[in-house]
């Protein structure tokens, strides 16, 4: 069964409409990659997944063994971030909260899980450095490595790679191909690179005028948003 | 320098003053905890907002004759920091604007109704202590000291509690909407937290110092310290300290105990950057 499943959705806030009539379905351990242009309403498709924004109509439906606090996010940075006073290892223990629900504090599960996924990103020498003062690849590994704390399952990923060098994308890029071939967790990423989309996903979601969803090959076959200067 | 113990254990022989360092301290205390996530969240200003409400409800109740004043200020002080903390979100006037309204709103209304109704003979000198604390905090009742005690150590209590949660919507409200968390109820949370420390500080420096005394610890900490916690305990530490040191100060030469307090509070902000600056190199 479809872990999940969109059904005629219509996004949009208060009264314009960005997305109409979508539907798509995402299995376990599918990569699919959301792409289109600016505006056409990707990062409003992630919150209504994330259930940050509640769809105008249709319905999105879960599979039953997965809930809300088993949804990893990586979003975009933000302002508040780039000056953080907090070390790698306060972030990542912080991916775990969903998982304390009133207990005030983490226990010994929480921390070893915490500790596992730094040593997983690659971040062990950095977990006492202070956020603000990493690099730019390596705030997204911590993110990362927060995200997969939240989750075993599904990880939604808001333009991991925007901002960074040609090689550190590449690095993140087949960081997080790792997790969807080893682990088996479901990757829905959100991108702009049409060219990496192709290369490392399984599924093409494109919006924008015209509505394609389908497999890679189905998508490069299709040529929607695929012409002369992007076909490489 | 024996002279100067001298005068200040003659001083500290007066059980008012033991009281006004025991609440000044207390309500250091308090205030510099949620600094970090104010500045953070760019909500710096929100203590100065809260404050001019507080005022205005202090006129109120002035007015009214209500025996206990922070009776009333209290719950007016808590909706208006719900309602600030609200609007910040999805509302028509935006953060910022919908303090500056509100703040000089009730700073306005304030003013006026005292003008109006007070039964006072000396009006600009109640205002003026209202604003600025001068000797309020030497003049503290028995009771008041209790509540002072019982409501900092509420929020202590609150903040402990809570920490871990706090510090995850700081960093990231949207990660911690999608993976579950109430953020909305933090945010509460967090607003009846401040309204409560603001109407305590209002004791000790007065309405206008008390930003003052929120952030600067707040910012002196983050100058130096590269972890959460660690800003967070010394952003407490320095505020229990300069605050101590004011007071101390104040009650020696007979200056405003708010501004000395802001003054000291100033002079380690100024020790803090140069550590900093120190340290990066």
């Amino acid at each position: 069964m479809a872990l999940i499943t969109c059904e005629n959705l219509k996004l949009g806030y208060e009264s314009m409409v960005v997305i109409d009539d979508l539907s798509f379905s995402v299995n376990k351990g599918d990569y699919l990659c959301i792409v289109g242009e600016n505006g056409s309403g990707k990062s409003t498709l992630m919150k209504t997944l994330l259930g940050l924004h509640s769809p105008i109509s249709g319905s999105i439906s879960m599979d039953e063994g997965l809930v809300q606090q088993e949804i990893g996010y990586l979003p975009q940075q933000t302002v508040v971030q780039k000056d953080f006073p907090a070390t790698v290892w306060e972030i990542v223990l912080s991916g775990c909260q969903s998982r304390c629900g009133m207990r005030p504090f983490y226990n010994k599960t929480e921390r070893k899980l915490a500790m596992k996924n730094i040593v997983r990103m690659g971040l062990c020498e950095l977990k006492k450095r202070c956020y603000r003062d990493l690099s730019g690849g390596q705030q997204q590994r911590v993110l990362l490595a927060r995200a997969l704390s939240a989750t075993q399952t599904v990880l939604l990923l808001d333009e991991p790679v925007s901002g960074l060098d040609p090689k550190v994308t590449a690095d993140m890029y087949s960081l997080i191909s790792d997790l969807n071939k080893k682990d088996g967790i479901t990757i829905i990423m959100i991108s702009h690179d049409i060219n990496s989309a192709i290369k490392y996903a399984s599924h093409i979601l494109h919006i924008g005028d015209k509505i394609f969803f389908g497999t890679k090959d189905e998508y490069i076959n299709n040529n929607i948003g695929f012409t002369g200067e992007n076909a490489l | 320098m024996s002279e100067i113990f001298g005068t200040l254990f003659v001083y500290l022989a007066y059980p008012f003053v033991r009281y006004a360092l025991v609440v000044g301290v207390l309500i250091a205390l308090c205030s510099s905890l949620l600094g970090v996530t104010l500045v953070l969240k760019r909500f710096s200003f929100i203590g100065d907002g809260l404050s001019h409400v507080a005022f205005g409800a202090m006129a109120i109740a002035a007015v009214l004759n209500v025996s206990n004043e922070m009776l009333l200020v209290l719950p007016i002080t808590v909706i208006c920091a719900v309602l600030l903390l609200r609007t910040g979100q999805n509302a028509k006037i935006k953060g910022d604007a919908a303090i500056a309204m509100i703040s000089v709103g009730a700073l306005a209304i304030g003013y006026l109704l005292m003008n109006l109704f007070s039964t006072s003979t000396n009006l600009s000198g109640d205002v003026c202590s209202t604003l600025f604390g001068s000797t309020s905090i030497l003049t503290l009742t028995k009771a008041e000291v209790w509540l002072c005690a019982v409501l900092s150590v509420l929020v202590v209590a609150m903040f402990v509690f809570f920490y871990n949660k706090i510090f995850s919507v700081t960093f990231d409200e949207s990660f911690a909407r999608a993976t579950g968390m109430n953020a909305g109820a933090y945010n509460l949370i967090i607003a009846v937290i401040i309204a409560v420390i603001i109407v305590l500080a209002m004791n000790l420096v007065g309405s206008l110092l008390i930003s003052a005394l929120i952030i600067f610890p707040a910012l002196s900490a983050m100058r130096v310290f590269k972890s959460f916690r660690a800003v967070t305990i010394c952003s407490a530490t320095l505020s229990v300290v300069c605050a101590l040191l004011g007071m101390l100060i104040s009650v020696l030469a007979g200056t405003p105990v708010g501004s000395t307090i802001v003054a000291a509070d100033m002079a380690a902000f100024g020790i803090f950057y140069l550590i900093g600056l120190g340290g990066t190199k």
